[in-house]
């Protein structure tokens, strides 16, 4: 009799039970400071379109023609422009978006293939642990940002091949942790309870064996959006981006490439870079939030 | 012994794979390599030749024997554009490389260590609430963007340091000792080696204060404490000397990371090395060049993650028994 009712609410509370650890490290201060700073940034992302006082690639022209080249910042244009006449303070907001894409898209790529990758190994072991393992060591032998620039220089210039670059060599820090991990779980109770009540080897690495191991791979995801935000910044500056999109990176590779430096127009380049340090560390505090409710001997 | 051995075949293993994995990307690459090569005015006979002397005439799985051979012996062909052999190039830019990511890398793990067992030291205190976060903002900085902004108000702004570069212009020397140890050459040194190690020195500071955390806690501190020895004596002899230990390793591992991180730091100071030569060549589809520069990072590497290994294993003996549940 019971029965009938049970499953919707074992699923409620399994479902419970999943999400919150998940979101328990929010309490940290660090994390919430992290949240509260990609939310801001994903908002301005959303609503970007309405934010920008011009088109960030429209080439200005001053009311008796004269192009608005190399200004500083005043009220029509906050941040100033470029010396090509284009709107820095646009283009700064117009770059959120590239940034979040490829952070977020990157992460949850990096955080799937580590966390799939290092249950498979950790629970199996014998040759797929082998094999994923040495696969491991030859991704972690190859120079990141090098490999990046290969993909993004030969592949061509655009945000997918930069995206499958930092994907292919970043997996590896995250299967090994959670790789640990799932040989410590594998040994507990309920695991064996779950063997031996005959539930087939896939249930019982998704459905017992990896809610466990979900912080961590947050944990590794939170990383991995910071890892990629720069990546993708310092593939834009060194001219490997994609041409025809705004993003902090290519900001600055422009800054760079029109003596923005020698002039000291820190309105230009200076903020981008600021936008880069807050997404990025916003990364770092989540990831801390999670790394002191994981690890409890690290609080202090 | 065995484990060593076996850690030593790794090593080349890995390095075998990265040489297939280079082997296929480029050859895989859009476009004829012979382009750059190909006047508008030859034959076909000439273009034929041409593809010949390159070796480009064989079978795939014959050219793949041939490329692993001349990697073994350091054959990375010449360049499409400098007509010069490619190791010729790639020595004469690695000692700038080698010397900027050591200098950095010392300064960086010398601060590191010593703030950051200064921290767990003075753990608690306003001074960790205020570090902690600083030292995580620097870590999240893009590094181009801080050498960009150091380059501008030091280079650019004071005129402190030279904007670019390794040495100035028309500047002459003997030999590569006497350029590098020349003042000219240091002064050039100076903001991209502050620039890397102001990023760098992050790891080591975290790294110590927490090792610093988890030594203070273990028996032979409180035992040293019950001797009666001085706080100062404790940190410095005992608790220090053990939570060293990380971080060399992590030093070594800094060393084969930053060869390759530092591609972009190059860029922006101009500094004539592995890196800026790595991303020119990309640009200019300068595939020798690219190939040979990538594989050198590789190597580095490489070889830097089997020292780290090793280091981890002779320093702490505990390591090797405790090794693998």
């Amino acid at each position: 009799m019971r029965d009938a009712v049970e499953p919707v609410q074992r699923q409620r509370t399994r479902f419970v039970a999943a999400i919150a650890p998940i979101l328990a490290p929010l309490r940290d201060p660090f994390a919430a400071t992290g949240v509260t700073i990609y939310i801001v940034f994903v908002l301005i992302a959303i609503f970007a379109l309405s934010l920008v006082s011009h088109d960030p690639l429209e080439i200005l022209f001053n009311d008796d023609g004269r192009l608005v080249a190399g200004e500083g910042p005043s009220r029509q244009h906050l941040l100033g422009t470029t010396t090509l006449g284009r709107d820095i303070f646009s283009q700064l907001v117009i770059g959120t978006r590239a940034a979040l894409y490829v952070g977020l898209t990157a992460a949850v790529v990096v955080a799937l293939i580590g966390t799939v990758v290092g249950l498979v190994s950790g629970y199996f072991g014998g040759w797929p642990d082998a094999v994923l393992m040495r696969l491991a060591d030859v991704a972690l032998g190859i120079p990141f940002l090098p490999f990046v620039i290969l993909m993004a220089g030969f592949r061509g210039p655009r945000t997918s091949n930069i995206i499958l670059g930092i994907a292919l060599l970043l997996w590896p820090n995250t299967a090994r942790v959670i790789r640990a991990q799932v040989l410590s779980v594998r040994e507990r109770a309920f695991v064996e309870a779950a063997r031996v009540t005959g539930a087939s080897t896939w249930r019982i690495l998704f459905v017992h064996v990896a809610p466990n191991i979900l912080p961590l791979s947050f944990l590794y995801g939170s990383i991995a959006v910071g890892w990629a935000i720069l990546t993708e910044a310092s593939i834009a500056f060194l001219g490997f981006g994609p041409s025809n999109q705004v993003s902090w990176g290519s900001m600055l590779q422009d800054a760079y490439a029109s003596q923005a430096l020698s002039r000291g127009d820190y309105h230009w380049f200076v903020p981008p870079g600021l936008c880069i340090v807050l997404v990025v560390v916003a990364g770092f505090f989540v990831s801390r939030g999670y790394e002191t409710i994981l690890f409890p001997k690290l609080k202090d | 012994m065995l484990s060593l051995l076996s850690r030593f075949l790794q090593m080349l293993f890995v390095l075998w794979v990265v040489a297939t994995i280079l082997f296929f990307l480029f050859r895989l690459m859009p476009g004829d390599p012979t382009v750059a090569y190909i006047d508008t005015n030859f034959n076909e006979e000439q273009v034929r030749q041409l593809k010949k002397s390159f070796g480009l005439d064989q079978p795939l799985h014959v050219q793949y024997v041939l490329y692993l051979g001349n990697l073994a012996v350091g054959e990375f062909g010449n360049s499409f554009h400098q007509k010069q052999p490619v190791l010729k190039i790639l020595l004469s830019v690695l000692p700038n490389t080698i010397i900027l990511t050591l200098s950095s890398l010392i300064i960086a793990y010398a601060f590191g260590s010593l703030a950051g067992a200064w921290l767990a030291w003075r753990r608690g205190t306003w001074i960790e609430g205020v570090m902690i976060p600083l030292v995580l903002t620097l870590r999240a900085a893009p590094e181009f963007w801080l050498g960009m902004v150091l380059l501008s108000i030091f280079g650019f702004q004071l005129g402190w340091f030279p904007s670019g570069g390794a040495n100035s212009a028309g500047a002459l020397y003997t030999s590569e000792w006497q350029r590098i140890t020349s003042a000219d050459f240091l002064r050039h040194l100076v903001l991209p080696a502050a620039t890397l190690a102001l990023y760098l020195q992050g790891l080591p500071l975290l790294l110590m204060r927490s090792n610093m955390l988890d030594v203070m806690s273990e028996d032979f501190i409180t035992m040293a404490r019950m001797k009666g020895l001085s706080t100062r004596a404790i940190v410095l002899r005992h608790a220090a000397r053990n939570a060293l230990l990380p971080v060399a390793t992590a030093f070594a591992l800094g060393f084969g990371a930053s060869i390759g991180g530092n591609v972009v730091i190059e860029t922006v100071f101009s500094w004539p090395g592995l890196g800026r030569l790595l991303v020119s060549a990309v640009a200019a589809s300068d595939y020798p060049i690219a190939q040979g520069a990538f594989f050198i990072i590789s190597v580095v590497l490489v070889v830097m993650n089997f020292v780290a290994d090793l280091l981890y294993s002779a320093l702490d003996p505990r390591v090797s028994h405790a090794r693998r549940g």
